[in-house]
């Protein structure tokens, strides 16, 4: 029940925002903001609540919805979703922070902002397949209206864009979800829409699988972005405020790798075998690709943009990966990138609040009239391109560390992203921040003030908390992780003896959990 | 126990870093100067207490490992925050924080008038801290903590001055072209624990014997990629344009960064790794070609540069060459001792620089110099001292830390590598008594309105005690007498190899796979004796190729002043090597520009036109199709009249 008032309450801070009446800005924003503070004040307990030694769904709730079709309310959470869970609740509560200078019908926007959080949240905890396509579409909508109306000059066309291809993706993946639903009713009698049990018995030859993956692979490709998939992004970033895209970056883009980590992962694992090499290979175009791109890019929020396709390409290689370090830190990369291009979002947004403007060569010698400012962005520029010491590199060091296990090959393509990291990032911080102030525009520039701040500094803690001492983070994946494996290891497809592959150190099958798989497979469930 | 400080080693520069960052700007110059100098102070104190530690401890006991808490861990993988405290990373932290602390106090007096004082000063600090971790770090991931911190702190002292675009451009450079050699660390990394299982220093040097095959392709790999990561951080042929560049930053940077401590991290590496670096013949003789020929490549360079602290960090890159050249031979007591001598004369030449171009109020080109030696005679006398030093004059440090290297070159190595490392002393000699000549003798060619002054005491002392260091500093390594070679004797449980027993187990490798072992007998002949000899006759050798050089630059810059420029006039050969080989050129045109241009095509072309191009593209379709299907619902009667009467015909045939 904590869960699902946790995931609600932003929803009634929303529905409670109507009473107020539109003109008491400051009661709107006061408001809105205890609501997302409370609410992530409270998802704190989920953490230190949470018993990482076990894989099962904890706080989970479960209540028939429409029993006809088998259709139940059912949530929870386990190692994969508790921290982008925490870490919606975290950045909804920073997100508004940001936004208290927003004055265009500033009512709309903190609903806006609450029903999105719900919608988020609600994605995470889902172990219902309708359940989750009804969050998945749910947030979809004011995701779409933040865009549409607090954007910028080409709002509408990046609103429509986003809108439209999510849809698409959404759609194909209805279909597969209706397929399973069928198929998981012949073959255990039982029609049901929950993913526990779909996980524990859905039994598919591989043809199956692999349509299925792609119809799954379709929705969340294009949601992480992947490389085709990700044009959407840039669009939908240069236009959406500022909040809005701290949001798009660190939490919606997340739903998508969350997707493969919860559903083709476990569901498909032969045909997440299978195509292993065109995502590891899609994933390393993106990392390449997105860096370059993003070398070029005129717009600094463009430039993020692109960096986070670059980014979104580590996490997925690490996914699929398919041992513990790959899986391990794509799941630590995911906050990471939320916390460095949420930050990156953010800092970007305080230079355009005060120049209404990001191009590039309108700026140049920053750092002389804002060194608190310039000491922020070097650090969060920096945790970006995984400076060690810095989040950004446990992550990545640990999905490289995954690839190598498959590939050497793979894993040296997708290292030289971090030699164009550095030549995106340091080079647009050189134009920007150093260099002679010549642009009389920026002479009298404010530092940053204490609102500010107070949006960046948690996020820098963060940063080096997790650069220094990610244990308390990687703990809570361990379990889950370890359970997925079992179904996704490699061993259990590659030709020959499983177990005498040369991948020495990916974790093998244990006996006993190989025991109980068998009887989770041939025992059905009532 | 005194060992169990270790940890507070690199804390103290981390303390001091963290309150001039925060405080600095409120606190005053001169606490921010205490405070600086006063953590690397400590720590070098801390550290003098260890090594007394270490002393005493039996000698086959000199490892201590220290584990803070567990930095990484996911499946059965583990990085450790630990610290690991041997002769050699003990030699390396005397070093470093002794000569770190003489340049923070130097800094005090160099930095006086600078507004960011206290940037400056946590930007050091913070550098120290990172250089520690990378010298006691116990794992290789700890070391690369510290790897890419020392670099990022290159980069923003480096960029010190950052409204000057080119210290920029020098700062970006560095941090890009370290990257490029922290990329192949990194893989190597991944491949080392991909075969071990570990990353621990010590699992992994243990267990390398039993698990590599010598000669084999993953050692090669490996020791490969580990060189090339070494390459980029310690300038080495083909990434070593930075470094030149990196003069951008202030002096006193140039002294501790890039010539005393970090740029010397790459010989330390190998040389850790030294149990990997004897199982892979192919990758000793690629560092030990790539060292000497960076050693002649980068001396060229230097004879013809002008600005003064340019022809240092050519000396510096061409020094560092002859490091790698004694890794390469296997005489990583050499480039241990020679890594030390060096860091004394040429942290000494560089502050000594530093005091020059601040006498001279900012001036670098050593043709607006000369005669300076009246008006500094500290800087100057320390100045030659040091000179001395790096060209190899008995019986100061540079001698006898050179000569060793040549001697190895020789015995260990070959006759090219010797040609080459003896052909490198010479013009050494030759390009730093052309600089001495240039500066401190001769006419002055100082513009008449600057007024060369002496530094003041907090500068000079430094340069006092650092050119006494490079006079006396030899003595670690006196050859002559057996068992006279303390440091040798000191650091020689690192270096313990068991060469015999890796080939058993190689062979045995071998022969479980099938396959015949060759014979590597040869490998493990009998150790010649020590030849005093031939090391003797060496050394006048190398003593009299220093004077000849010394004498040719007399002979140019003293005596004929005008010969170089007749020598040289309208020279193409000359003009190439004066413009750096054009290798700046070449990158930029073949590697910089291409890569942006690609990526600007791969934008504009790739991105907005094929992607978003296909997708708006099928948006429009879609639309077009719909609004042909608007034309179906026109409001008139009689087309839905047709339409049904064309359905109802159509379906006629259809069901014919």
């Amino acid at each position: 029940m904590f869960l699902t008032f946790l995931t609600f309450l932003p929803l009634v801070g929303a529905i409670l925002l109507t009473l107020l009446p539109r003109d008491e800005e400051g009661a709107i924003k006061q408001t809105a903001l205890a609501f997302a503070v409370a609410d992530f004040v409270l998802s704190i307990f989920l953490w230190t609540n949470f018993d990482s030694t076990t894989h099962e769904m904890q706080f989970e709730y479960s209540v028939p919805w429409i029993s006809s079709w088998g259709i139940s309310y059912h949530v929870g959470l386990d190692g994969i979703s508790l921290l982008l869970y925490i870490m919606t609740t975290f950045l909804t509560m920073i997100s508004i922070i940001a936004s208290w200078g927003i004055t265009k019908n500033i009512r709309e926007y903190m609903m806006s902002f609450l029903a999105l959080s719900t919608g988020m949240l609600g994605v995470f905890i889902s172990l219902d397949m309708f359940l989750f396509y009804f969050f998945w579409e749910f947030q979809l909508v004011p995701m779409y209206i933040i865009i549409g109306v607090w954007g910028g000059p080409r709002r509408v066309y990046a609103a429509v864009k986003f809108f439209l291809y999510t849809a698409v993706g959404s759609l194909v993946m209805l279909v597969a979800i209706i397929w399973i639903y069928i198929a998981i009713e012949e073959q255990t009698g039982v029609a049901t829409t929950d993913i526990i049990f779909i996980t524990e018995n859905l039994e598919l030859p591989l043809a199956p699988q692999k349509w299925l993956f792609l119809a799954f692979f379709l929705a969340f490709a294009i949601k992480v972005p992947m490389f085709p998939f990700h044009t959407w992004l840039p669009d939908a970033h240069v236009e959406a405020p500022t909040a809005g895209s701290v949001i798009l970056a660190g939490v919606l883009l997340k739903m998508g790798t969350y997707g493969f980590l919860r559903f083709n992962l476990p569901l498909f694992p032969h045909a997440s075998y299978e195509f292993m090499p065109m995502i590891a290979w899609l994933s390393i175009i993106g990392i390449v690709y997105g860096a370059l791109v993003s070398l070029v890019q005129e717009d600094l929020k463009k430039l993020v943009a692109y960096s986070s396709v670059s980014h979104l390409g580590f996490v997925m290689i690490g996914i699929f990966a398919l041992n513990h370090y790959g899986i391990q830190g794509a799941l630590i990369q995911n906050i990471n990138h939320g916390i460095s291009t949420g930050a990156l979002f953010l800092l970007v947004g305080m230079i355009y609040d005060r120049r209404h403007t990001r191009e590039i060569k309108e700026f140049g010698g920053l750092a002389k009239v804002m060194p608190k400012y310039t000491v922020c962005f070097m650090i969060i520029a920096l945790s970006s391109i995984g400076l060690p010491g810095m989040n950004g590199f446990v992550g990545e060091f640990l999905i490289l560390l995954g690839v190598f296990q498959n590939s050497g090959m793979w894993a040296a393509c997708a290292t030289s992203g971090v030699i164009f990291a550095a030549c995106y990032i340091l080079w647009m911080f050189q134009r920007v921040m150093f260099q002679k102030l010549d642009n009389p525009k920026n002479e009298n520039l404010p530092d940053m003030n204490t609102r500010e701040l107070i949006t960046v500094v948690p996020l820098i803690i963060l940063v080096f908390w997790i650069g220094i001492y990610p244990k308390p983070f990687l703990k809570t994946f361990d379990a889950s992780v370890e359970h997925l494996l079992i179904k996704v290891n490699p061993d259990n497809f590659r030709p020959g003896n499983p177990g005498s592959s040369h991948s020495t150190h990916a974790k093998l099958i244990k006996i006993e959990d190989m025991a109980r798989l068998n009887q989770q497979q041939n025992g059905i469930k009532p | 126990m005194l060992l169990k400080l270790t940890g507070l080693v690199p804390l103290y520069p981390l303390i001091g870093c963290i309150i001039n960052g925060f405080f600095g700007l409120r606190i005053g110059k001169n606490a921010v100067g205490l405070i600086a100098a006063g953590s690397v102070g400590l720590s070098f104190l801390t550290t003098l207490i260890i090594f007394i530690g270490l002393v005493m401890t039996p000698v086959e006991e000199r490892v201590f490992e220290q584990v803070l808490f567990t930095w990484i861990a996911a499946g059965d993988f583990t990085a450790e925050f630990g610290f690991q405290v041997d002769p050699l990373s003990m030699t390396m932290m005397l070093f470093v924080t002794g000569v770190g602390f003489l340049i923070h106090v130097y800094s005090i007096g160099y930095m006086h008038e600078e507004y960011s004082f206290y940037r400056f000063f946590a930007y050091m600090n913070l550098f120290m801290c990172s250089m520690l971790l990378l010298i006691m770090g116990n794992n290789f991931l700890l070391m690369f903590i510290g790897w890419e911190g020392v670099g990022c702190c290159s980069y923003f002292l480096i960029g010190y001055y950052f409204e000057k675009k080119s210290a920029c451009d020098a700062g970006t450079k560095a941090f890009v072209m370290n990257r490029v050699g922290d990329f192949a660390f990194l893989l190597a990394v991944m491949y080392i624990f991909y075969i071990f299982g570990s990353i621990d220093f010590t699992t992994v040097f243990h267990a390398a014997p039993e698990k590599l095959l010598y000669n084999g392709e993953v050692v090669t790999i490996i020791t490969m990629l580990l060189f090339v990561g070494a390459c980029g951080k310690s300038a080495q042929i083909p990434l070593y344009t930075w470094l030149p560049d990196a003069m951008e930053g202030p002096t006193p940077v140039s002294a501790l960064i890039h010539a005393a401590t970090m740029v010397t991290a790459g010989v330390y590496m190998v040389v850790r790794c030294n149990s990997l670096f004897a199982l892979a013949p192919l990758s000793m003789s690629t560092v030990a070609f790539v060292g000497a020929g960076t050693a002649i490549f980068a001396a060229s360079i230097g004879m013809t540069q002008f600005d003064i602290k340019r022809v240092l960090a050519y000396s510096t890159v061409s020094q560092i060459g002859y490091m790698f050249l004694a890794v390469g031979v296997g005489a990583y007591t050499a480039a241990i001792f020679h890594m030390v001598t060096h860091a004394f004369f040429k942290a000494c030449l560089f502050l000594g620089s530093g005091s020059v171009i601040h006498g001279l109020h900012g001036e670098q080109d050593m043709r607006k110099m000369g005669a300076l030696k009246n008006h500094m005679p500290i800087t100057f006398v320390t100045f030659f001292i040091s000179t001395l030093a790096i060209a190899g004059i008995f019986p100061l440090s540079g001698f006898f830390s050179k000569d060793e290297i040549l001697y190895h070159a020789l015995i260990d190595g070959n006759v090219i590598l010797w040609g080459m490392g003896i052909t490198g002393a010479l013009l050494t000699a030759f390009y730093m008594f052309r600089l001495v000549f240039m500066t401190f003798f001769g006419e002055s060619k100082v513009d008449p309105h600057i007024h060369p002054h002496e530094s003041q005491k907090i500068m000079t002392m430094p340069l006092v005690i650092l050119a006494g260091l490079a006079f006396f500093g030899g003595a670690l390594g006196i050859p002559l007498f057996h068992g006279w070679h303390i440091l040798h004797n000191w650091l020689e449980p690192v270096f313990h190899f068991d060469m015999a027993s890796a080939l058993d187990h190689s062979a045995h490798l071998l022969h479980e796979q099938g396959k015949h072992a060759p014979s590597w007998s040869h490998l493990l002949a009998p150790e010649e004796g020590h030849n005093i000899w031939i090391e003797i006759a060496l050394m006048l050798l190398s003593l009299s190729i220093a004077v000849a050089g010394i004498f040719g630059a007399y002979v140019c810059y003293i005596k004929k002043p005008g010969l170089p420029d007749s020598l040289t006039e309208g020279q193409w050969g000359y003009d190439l090597v004066k413009n750096k080989y054009e290798v700046d050129e070449f990158y930029d045109d073949y590697i910089v520009n291409p890569t942006v241009e690609g990526s600007h095509l791969l934008w504009k072309e790739c991105d907005v036109k094929g992607i978003d191009g296909a997708v708006n593209g099928t948006a429009k379709i879609l639309g077009w199709i719909s609004k042909q299907a608007i034309n179906f619902q026109s409001g008139f009667v009689r087309n839905y009249a047709l339409f049904m009467v064309v359905g109802f015909i159509g379906l006629l045939i259809f069901s014919i």
